[in-house]
């Protein structure tokens, strides 16, 4: 059953969207993120303009992270400190990051960025992840217990502030970096940013795993529907229809995913997912190195 | 000697010109665009009216054209910098139909001249206005070939040879196929009638191409009351998350 998407102006199998929608669901529900990082690319290779695709999965994000935030706060896992000071980092980058957006919209050039910005984030995240799950997997054989840093040079910044969830006495500075980081790549490549989040939440601010994924969702609510506003507004890019197609399958994905995930170990869960991002990551490497076989595009004159 | 000339063209050309006229008929002077909007094929079919019998000479041909909406388009060329692929050089074309679609009854060498072409504006390269490019870019033409390229792979430009029947010299008939990926507007039709290459009639017609229903209301929308529709985007996002969680948790219990 073919589609025609109001905003993007193409016509697209609307059961291809809700498999889609449905698989990054699955994954998303098994490994914990959002899923941006996968379906924005894959948006990009059924011929979705990248400017509707990166402002329509910000939308769908919303969904996601809303859902998976509603579990978080029965089981009061949210640190609610924590996430406004990271929220207000987050709507600063963001802001910035649709500026940025639309100045290299304007130059021609947003679609490298955005295909740049995978590359390395897919890159640098998908080696680290497995090769920290594969170290993972030798120690848990060895029967060794992961140990962790308690203290770094984070812990003599100014301004310090008590988080009572997290159990942190920490300064204000390093969560608002992280939280503009994480919104200017919200607003650039249409992604909640969770990839990123939750290894600087645990490794950097030295939060307690329990609270991290919670208080990231429920930041990335915000800062996503901050980032769906701006491109709605500003750019007028994103889809409804997209948006609804890929959300009733992602939500359905979210919760089938998180049962087979109980199923899996973790660490094969994640080395599996850093086979995937690694996969994405080549895949958009090979697009930027080889020749393309067209040298053109075509895009919309400013009209002067 | 040049007086007599004028006279002869006057006496017989005119006469000539006025002998044949279109009588159009289409399937569809409307395109809408619902949700479920998958191309759309629109039959154009016609006759040519006359008083006398059918003129001697070269026989009638037929050439139908249907032209989407203009906007200036940029076209953006790759090179290689630093390793990977980045648009570096651009020009702008002043005017390029988003859909352009030419339909004739026989191989266009014969049915039409470069000089009818030019006058009409009937080929693809014809249909494409593009003046003044930037005079640091050595290659101009080739932007606007590249544009005729990618629109023709796409069907969103079309040269389709031999596709029009004509019966009897006076009963034509054809269909244009609309693809899938269509913009809104008037889709301005022309047929012309040639013999020898030169054009003996013209007619021209619109068919508009319009969203509806729903398409139309999320654009005009999106456009007109921007802050109402992303507000409108997040409620639903907002809606399904809160939905899904609660529905798998009902069957949980």
């Amino acid at each position: 059953m073919q589609v025609y998407l109001p905003i993007a102006e193409v016509s697209v199998n609307a059961f291809l969207l809700l498999g889609l929608g449905g698989i990054v669901g699955i994954l998303s529900g098994m490994f914990g993120v959002g899923g941006g990082f996968l379906m924005t690319p894959l948006l990009f290779f059924i011929g979705i303009p990248p400017a509707v695709a990166v402002a329509t999965e910000a939308n769908q994000i919303v969904a996601s992270s809303f859902s998976g935030v509603l579990a978080h706060f029965k089981r009061k896992t949210v640190d609610l400190k924590m996430g406004t000071v990271l929220l207000i980092g987050g709507l600063v980058g963001a802001a910035f990051g649709v500026m940025v957006f639309n100045y290299l919209k304007s130059q021609g050039q947003v679609d490298l960025l955005v295909k740049l910005c995978y590359v390395v984030f897919l890159g640098v995240i998908g080696a680290l992840m497995f090769v920290e799950s594969l170290n993972a997997i030798r120690k848990t054989k060895k029967g060794k217990p992961p140990a962790r840093k308690k203290h770094n040079w984070i812990h003599g910044l100014p301004f310090k502030m008590r988080f009572r969830v997290s159990g942190l006495y920490i300064s204000v500075i390093p969560p608002l970096i992280v939280g503009v980081l994480v919104g200017v790549l919200a607003a650039i490549m249409g992604v909640g940013g969770g990839f990123i989040m939750v290894p600087a939440m645990i490794y950097l601010l030295g939060m307690p795993t329990k609270v991290v994924v919670g208080t990231s969702l429920f930041q990335i609510i915000f800062v996503t529907a901050f980032t769906t506003m701006l491109h709605a507004t500003t750019n007028f890019t994103v889809d409804i229809v997209l948006a609804v197609l890929l959300l009733v399958g992602g939500v359905i994905g979210a919760q089938i995913g998180a049962r087979i995930g109980v199923l899996m170990k973790a660490e094969q869960l994640r080395i599996l997912l850093a086979i995937m991002v690694l996969v994405v990551c080549g895949k958009l490497a090979l697009e930027l190195l080889l020749q393309p076989a067209e040298l053109y595009s075509l895009g919309a004159a400013s009209g002067h | 000697m040049r007086f007599f000339t004028l006279l002869t063209t006057l006496l017989f050309a005119l006469p000539l010109a006025a002998k044949e006229e279109v009588v159009l008929g289409l399937s569809q002077n409307e395109v809408s665009i619902t949700t479920n909007f998958d191309g759309s094929e629109i039959l154009i079919f016609g006759a040519v009216k006359r008083e006398d019998a059918i003129p001697d000479g070269p026989p009638l041909e037929v050439i139908v054209t249907v032209s989407g909406p203009s906007t200036p388009i940029l076209v953006r060329r790759k090179e290689k910098r630093f390793g990977i692929w980045v648009n570096i050089d651009s020009v702008e074309v002043d005017r390029a139909p988003s859909f352009y679609a030419v339909t004739t009854s026989a191989p266009l060498g014969d049915v039409l001249s470069n000089v009818e072409d030019q006058r009409n504006q009937i080929t693809i390269p014809q249909a494409i206005r593009s003046v003044g490019a930037p005079h640091n870019i050595a290659n101009a033409a080739s932007f606007t070939d590249a544009l005729i390229r990618i629109r023709l792979k796409s069907d969103l430009y079309q040269l389709n040879e031999g596709d029009v029947t004509i019966e009897e010299q006076t009963l034509f008939r054809t269909s244009v196929a609309l693809p899938s990926a269509l913009t809104e507007g008037g889709y301005l039709t022309r047929i012309f009638l040639t013999r020898g290459g030169k054009v003996v009639a013209d007619y021209e017609t619109i068919i508009d191409v319009r969203k509806v229903g729903m398409e139309r209301w999320l654009f005009t929308l999106s456009r007109e009351n921007a802050f109402l529709y992303g507000l409108m985007s997040l409620a639903i996002a907002i809606a399904a998350g809160w939905g899904a969680s609660a529905i798998f948790s009902l069957l949980r219990r």
